[in-house]
């Protein structure tokens, strides 16, 4: 499929953004990345388009790509096709002072202390040292950590050794944060912290992009998402647009049990039958919408109990974008996760 | 303010720098070189305990008559003319004129490292093959001395000594260019290896990923190679520091070399220049090939044949020592990983500077190749990277 700069909008297999972004206001913009590891396609023709301060999350199974493009979109691996401008620059280590970055694979030198590792991973970021280890330990104080400020990184717990290096990964205020998978490995409360910091980030103006495998994450927090499944991007663009994708379900409630009032229904509006001894019928919103349905409904006397018109889920979404297979693989762990790509 | 690239390897550097000198290790580190030293001490102190025990040699006497004293007179007259002194000498027996003597008998029996019979006109030296061929001359030379009817002491020879002699100062100077290829080797091959295992930490603590997207590769080789290089210096100045307090605490054992080519201060200044450019040579060889290795195992197994490389360009180096002006000087001094030694040797035999200023130019000029080879190395082996440009471009102007 070729893709022009004004296609970016549409991206995947047409789906997304409708109106055309001016270069100018992305953040990241990518067309057509590629990657093979030893003959083994993880990435395949992947494009994405970020705007400026948006959170745009990368959703997608275990091994399905999303590790292999955020590096790429970082530079710390080049693509063998494709093109990729990330600030406004194609070589993103340039911009190393304006990004962000927290691996999955967290990884700090054990014998540094705390605030030295904060400072260290800033001054790699362009922040003179001695004003990051001043900045480093009025943010582990601000997050709760000021006890911990002397101590070694192999005395620390996972958790607070993930919060240090995030830390690390913000000191320098980046304009862009690219995070792969921030949430793995943190528990309930510290995964609610994350949250709130990512949003604060993002209401200072900063660009967010994560990857994640939890679609709740990515439908709470983002505004817009890239559905990867397999190394392609069928979807890219607005979260809305996404669950927009199928038709909300409307759940009925009738006096009228036999379904007779179903003839009178619009073509669109399947609906079969009623689950096995349930009180409600289920079936998608026509096409026409909620008034001619409602009209309908009267026509056929269908005697209305109770009806709720309920928004597809950005799950449902993502099972009708990406195949009931990569929903399935979303839950697996990363060890169960399949072979990267195909050959 | 530094640039960008220098400014992630000045941080680089400063990070290893602190870790490997503020650690506990570093200390064995230092008393490393310490270990031979105290142990080749004590062998030699034990062996020369032991020699001068065997050394305490005693010649024994069972001559005719007296002829047994005027033989130990005779020594006694010519012993300080002798290079390297004499054995004692002790009248076992004094025989009489046809009785016989079983010198076998009595080296056997006794402590005695020869045993002399006969008479100052026929001496008879009773001994190992050794003792036999060491003094069979001296003892000649003192019955030769005792048959005459001086006493006195040899007349005293006239002496013009001169400081050097063209042959003395030329074998002087490459003793002193040897000296200087050894220790140079000794000092790299000493320290180069730890740059072996230097980025199998990032890897094991996956701190290489952070690492790799904030600054570039090139500039992670050579903040690490610039952290050991001093690491390094510090190890030198701390043994360089406890070889002057031998010197200053009168270590006569200490050979003094002869004076090279361009003078001390030029040789220690080169030397210090070549020991840098060997370092970072063979140090960006060996992190390339250590970032290859993804455990301390592999870096071990790795490690042999490093050590092996490095012999063999020092042995190449020595051998062009040895042949001046021949091409296999040349080579060793052109060919990048043995230009250090072969130059340095080079320093000491002749006094020209510009073949200095161009070789540290060529050497610098593959430290820099060698570390952009091996960040690219990295970049596409352990990170998985490397584009194929021209299909990139093309796709990039779809």
């Amino acid at each position: 499929m070729e893709h022009s700069v004004g296609d970016l909008a549409v991206l995947g297999n047409g789906a997304g953004l409708r109106e055309t972004p001016d270069p100018r206001d992305l953040a990241i913009e990518a067309r057509g990345l590629v990657k093979r590891f030893d003959g083994t396609l993880a990435v395949d023709g992947v494009d994405i388009a970020v705007p400026h301060g948006a959170i745009y999350g990368v959703l997608g199974p275990n091994g399905a790509g999303k590790t292999t493009t955020l590096r790429m979109l970082l530079g710390i691996i080049d693509p063998d096709f494709g093109y990729r401008r990330v600030l406004g620059s194609e070589h993103p280590t340039d911009l190393a002072h304006r990004i962000g970055y927290l691996p999955e694979e967290r990884g700090l030198y054990p014998a540094m202390k705390a605030y030295e590792a904060i400072a260290f991973l800033a001054a790699l970021r362009g922040v003179p040292l001695a004003e990051g280890r001043r900045r480093a330990k009025a943010m582990l104080e601000d997050y709760g950590l000021g006890h911990a400020a002397d101590r070694q990184i192999r005395q620390l717990s996972k958790g607070m050794a993930q919060q240090v290096q995030l830390i690390g990964t913000l000191l320098h205020n980046p304009d862009l944060v690219v995070l792969d998978e921030p949430f793995s490995g943190l528990d309930a409360i510290n995964q609610g912290r994350l949250e709130q910091l990512i949003r604060g980030l993002a209401a200072r103006g900063a660009t967010v992009l994560f990857s994640t495998h939890v679609i709740a994450h990515a439908e709470r927090m983002c505004d817009s998402i890239a559905i990867i499944a397999a190394g392609k991007v069928p979807f890219a663009g607005p979260v809305d647009v996404a669950r927009d994708r199928l038709r909300p379900q409307v759940r009925l409630e009738t006096r009228e049990r036999d379904g007779r009032w179903r003839a009178a229904l619009p073509s669109d509006a399947r609906c079969d039958a009623k689950p096995q001894g349930g009180a409600f019928w289920y079936f998608t919103l026509p096409e026409s919408g909620t008034e001619p349905l409602l009209r309908a409904l009267i026509e056929g006397e269908a005697g209305i109990l109770s009806l709720s018109i309920e928004r597809a889920g950005l799950h449902d979404a993502f099972v009708a974008i990406a195949g009931e297979a990569a929903a399935r693989a979303l839950d697996q762990p990363a060890d169960d996760a399949p072979v990267k790509g195909r050959r | 303010m530094l640039t960008n690239p220098m400014r992630a390897i000045w941080t680089i550097a400063r990070r290893d720098f602190v870790a490997v000198v503020f650690s506990k290790a570093f200390i064995f580190f230092l008393l490393g070189p310490l270990f031979p030293v105290v142990v080749g001490l004590a062998a030699g102190m034990l062996g020369a305990s032991v020699r001068q025990d065997l050394d305490r040699t005693l010649v024994g006497i069972a001559m005719v008559g007296h002829d047994g004293d005027r033989l130990i007179a005779a020594r006694a007259a010519m012993v300080d003319q002798l290079p390297g002194g004499a054995p004692e000498f002790a009248v076992i027996e004094r025989l009489r004129p046809g009785q016989s003597f079983d010198a076998r008998g009595l080296l056997q029996r006794r402590q005695l490292a020869a045993v002399v019979t006969g008479t100052l006109d026929a001496p008879v030296l009773t001994a190992t093959p050794g003792r036999i061929d060491q003094w069979r001359g001296m003892i000649g030379l003192f019955a030769a001395r005792a048959l005459t009817t001086r006493t006195e002491a040899p007349p005293p020879v006239r002496t013009d000594a001169v400081v050097t002699s063209a042959a003395n100062e030329h074998i002087g100077q490459v003793v002193t260019a040897q000296a200087g290829q050894v220790l140079l080797f000794l000092l790299t091959m000493l320290l180069a290896g730890m740059v072996l295992s230097n980025l199998v930490e990032e890897k094991a603590n996956k701190i290489i990923e952070v690492l790799a997207a904030s600054i570039p590769m090139e500039a992670l080789f050579l903040g690490k190679l610039a952290a050991m290089l001093a690491v390094s210096m510090v190890g030198i100045a701390v043994w360089g520091a406890g070889y002057g307090v031998m010197l200053l605490a009168g270590a006569r054992a200490i050979p003094l070399l002869a004076t090279p080519a361009v003078g001390w201060p030029l040789f220690l200044a080169l030397g210090f220049a070549y020991f840098a450019m060997a370092y970072l040579l063979l140090g960006a060889m060996f992190l390339t090939i250590g970032g290859l290795a993804n455990t301390v195992r592999e870096v071990q197994t790795l490690s042999m044949p490093a050590t092996m490389l490095q012999l063999i360009v020092f042995f190449m180096a020595s051998f062009a020592v040895a042949m001046p002006g021949s091409w296999v000087e040349r080579v060793a001094q052109v060919f990048p990983v043995s230009s250090p030694y072969a130059m340095l040797a080079h320093a000491a035999q002749s006094p020209d500077l510009l073949p200095h200023a161009l070789a540290l130019g060529w050497q610098a000029l593959w430290v820099l190749l060698i570390v952009r080879g091996g960040a690219l190395l990295f970049r596409r082996t352990v990170m998985k990277s490397g584009p194929a440009p021209q299909r990139k471009r093309r796709s990039a102007a779809a």
